[in-house]
């Protein structure tokens, strides 16, 4: 069984955002970027099904700009086979949206013929949660969202997903789409090794036009904002002030 | 953490393992560090870990195991472990450079295969030991004695401030085999943890650096085959000289990861620390101090990382081994200063980061060659070229 991971290049999760001055968006000039958490973890979880021997081979996507090479250069250090580039926008301030993408990857999985498409369940950036569903509308294969463990069993997919008040776990019918949360593993650092040997692996460049796929947006930005500042908290000296404080100025005992 | 600085341009292999170490060394060392440190020991659990991630042979060709990079790659892996932990550092360069390159450098075929795959992956550990009690900056005046018997040399004496000494499976050993030649009578030795009458003291109790096991190296009547010279028999001196202008130049690394270190810890400080209503970071005389520990970390960072091109490339001098050396080390001792400062009361608590951090900084400008002598060896070197 193949399996496809699709991986985005995002802001490292350790840097600060901010905000431009204009508002038109986020300030990426010299700013630190990386693998999306969570599509490393599904990255993870691929190679894990390929050293069990349930998977047979490990194909990493990404779509943006050029430099998203780097990120899948990543999944191929830390253990997938070949990656496809598909090279849809020059400028890092462009953000494909997440119809679009599903609708590029609905093109390769057409292509590839992957019996799974593990991928992250949202990217850290924009925060959509939308691919994998939409991907799965427009395959008609089955999903399975927010999944903290995965177990491969013939024909269908046991996932644990992690809901509002604790895990359910469903049964889906292969192929089909599994959206990985962050409890599923806990990804390796790629070897030195392993990086040196990620350049040798093949990464194809595309364009969406080789999928024939509008990627035009069909949002517009109206603005951009830093979240308010948090306003300083009171101390109190005593039960009895809290319990004052809380009925007669926050109201809500 | 600061992640805020210039991207040098390290080439694509170089910037992805430093993303790995630096992941690696925040996640998993960093978090050791003050017990390292207080404890005074070096878990060695982590050997294996370096090992499994490739990091203990990185200029060591992949036929023997290693990564087959660059010393550029390989002075940036020490940056970013020094920024964790500086005594894990100082312990991994002296086996990955002093122990593993002098091996990969000016070992046989046989010695290399006999040898570096067992230390690249992390089950042995090594050391190299030049320095005795009697023999610090003047390390050719060394006594350790190596009498040639029959079909191998005796080796009687001791030796001091050996790095890993007490840990180490495998260790690079200079010994004096003709103590009239001078200069022309050391040799180097492969010596083995197990050889009969080899011993080692307990290691020492240090200022800084702690957990990076030192120790004092015992020869009691130890018998040496022919086959574990390093180099040639007499040359030993060229051996260990063409090693410490690599040396250097690796563990110039740990003076601008001592930096950055600094900049990770005081920098949110800057910022929580709120002094006459506001934050100190908004006050000019703190903004001078870390604009002045920004520019030392990357003009440091600059010129080791330029000397590291020139020994990728074959034509690094001693000059600029030595003067990097210096000034990483020196920037790295002066800006724990001002760490140490800019955290006031909070930074002199002995258990701070920066007050580690401040101790781990003076073995710089002591360890590997003293100040003194780097400035001896670039002043030597400039006069040298005026003849």
């Amino acid at each position: 069984m193949k399996v496809l991971v699709p991986v985005k290049r995002v802001i490292d999760y350790n840097v600060k955002v901010r905000v431009k001055a204009d508002g038109s968006g986020v300030d990426l000039a010299n700013v630190k970027m990386s693998m999306n958490p969570f599509d490393e973890i599904a990255v993870e979880e691929a190679i894990r099904l390929k050293e069990e021997g349930v998977a047979s081979e490990v194909v990493a996507v990404s779509i943006g700009v050029k430099q998203a090479q780097e990120t899948l250069r990543t999944a191929l250090a830390m253990g997938a086979d070949r990656a496809i580039l598909i090279v849809a926008a020059d400028d890092v301030h462009t953000d494909i949206e997440p119809l679009a993408v599903a609708k590029l990857l609905a093109a390769v999985v057409k292509e590839e013929e992957p019996g799974l498409v593990l991928a992250g369940k949202q990217a850290i950036d924009n925060d959509m949660n939308a691919t994998g569903q939409m991907l799965s509308a427009l395959l008609g294969w089955s999903q399975a969202t927010f999944a903290s463990e995965v177990t491969i069993e013939g024909d269908h997919a046991l996932v644990t997903r992690e809901v509002d008040g604790g895990l359910q776990t469903i049964k889906a019918k292969m192929p089909c789409i599994v959206t990985v949360d962050l409890r599923l593993n806990e990804p390796r650092y790629a070897s030195l090794p392993n990086i040196m040997k990620a350049k040798k692996k093949p990464l194809d460049e595309k364009t969406p036009d080789d999928y024939g796929v509008d990627v035009s947006p069909r949002l517009s930005i109206v603005k951009t904002a830093e979240p308010p500042t948090r306003k300083a908290g009171v101390k109190v000296g005593s039960v009895d002030e809290l319990i004052t404080k809380l009925k007669d100025e926050a109201g809500v005992i | 953490m600061f992640a805020a600085t210039m991207q040098f341009d390290l080439g694509e292999d170089v910037n992805a393992m430093r993303e790995m170490v630096h992941r690696w060394a925040q996640d998993r060392v960093r978090p050791m560090a003050e017990e390292i440190d207080r404890k005074n020991l070096f878990p060695p659990e982590l050997w294996q870990e370096m090992g499994e991630l490739g990091l203990l042979g990185v200029t060591v060709p992949e036929e023997y195991g290693g990564a087959g990079m660059s010393y550029l790659a390989h002075v940036i892996a020490v940056e970013e472990i020094a920024r964790a932990s500086a005594s894990v550092s100082l312990s991994y360069g002296a086996h990955s450079n002093l122990c593993v390159n002098q091996i990969k450098l000016n070992g046989t075929d046989e010695q290399r295969a006999k040898y570096l795959p067992r230390l690249i992956s992390g089950e042995h550990v090594g050391a190299l030991a030049m320095s005795e009690a009697g023999a610090g900056s003047d390390v050719v005046s060394m006594k350790l004695r190596a009498e040639k018997r029959n079909d191998r040399f005796i080796l009687n004496g001791t030796k001091y401030w050996i790095t890993n000494g007490c840990d180490a499976d495998t260790l690079v050993v200079y010994a004096k085999t003709d103590p009239e030649a001078g200069s022309k009578g050391i040799t180097a030795f492969l010596i083995e943890k197990e050889m009969v009458g080899f011993s080692t003291s307990e290691h020492f109790d240090k200022l800084g650096m702690r957990g990076s096991n030192t120790a004092e190296l015992i020869f009691e009547d130890v018998e040496v085959p022919f086959e574990n010279i390093l180099g040639e028999e007499g040359k030993g001196v060229r051996v260990l000289m063409s090693g410490l202008d690599y040396e250097r130049v690796v563990l110039a690394g740990i003076g601008t990861g001592i930096m950055a270190a600094c900049l990770d810890e005081i920098m949110p400080y800057m910022v929580e620390r709120k002094q006459f209503g506001q934050s100190i970071g908004n006050f000019q005389l703190m903004q001078g101090k870390i604009a002045d520990m920004y520019t030392a970390m990357n003009s440091a960072r600059a010129y080791v990382y330029e000397v590291a091109k020139a020994c990728d490339r074959g034509d690094v001098t001693r000059q600029d081994a030595a003067a990097c050396c210096l000034y990483a080390s020196e920037q790295a001792m002066v800006q724990a200063h001002q760490a140490v400062q800019a955290m006031g009361g909070a930074g002199f608590l002995s258990d701070s980061p920066v007050a580690r951090i401040f101790r781990d900084a003076k073995l710089m400008e002591i360890g590997a060659g003293t100040s003194e002598i780097r400035r001896m060896l670039v002043g030597r070197e400039m006069m040298g070229a005026m003849r």
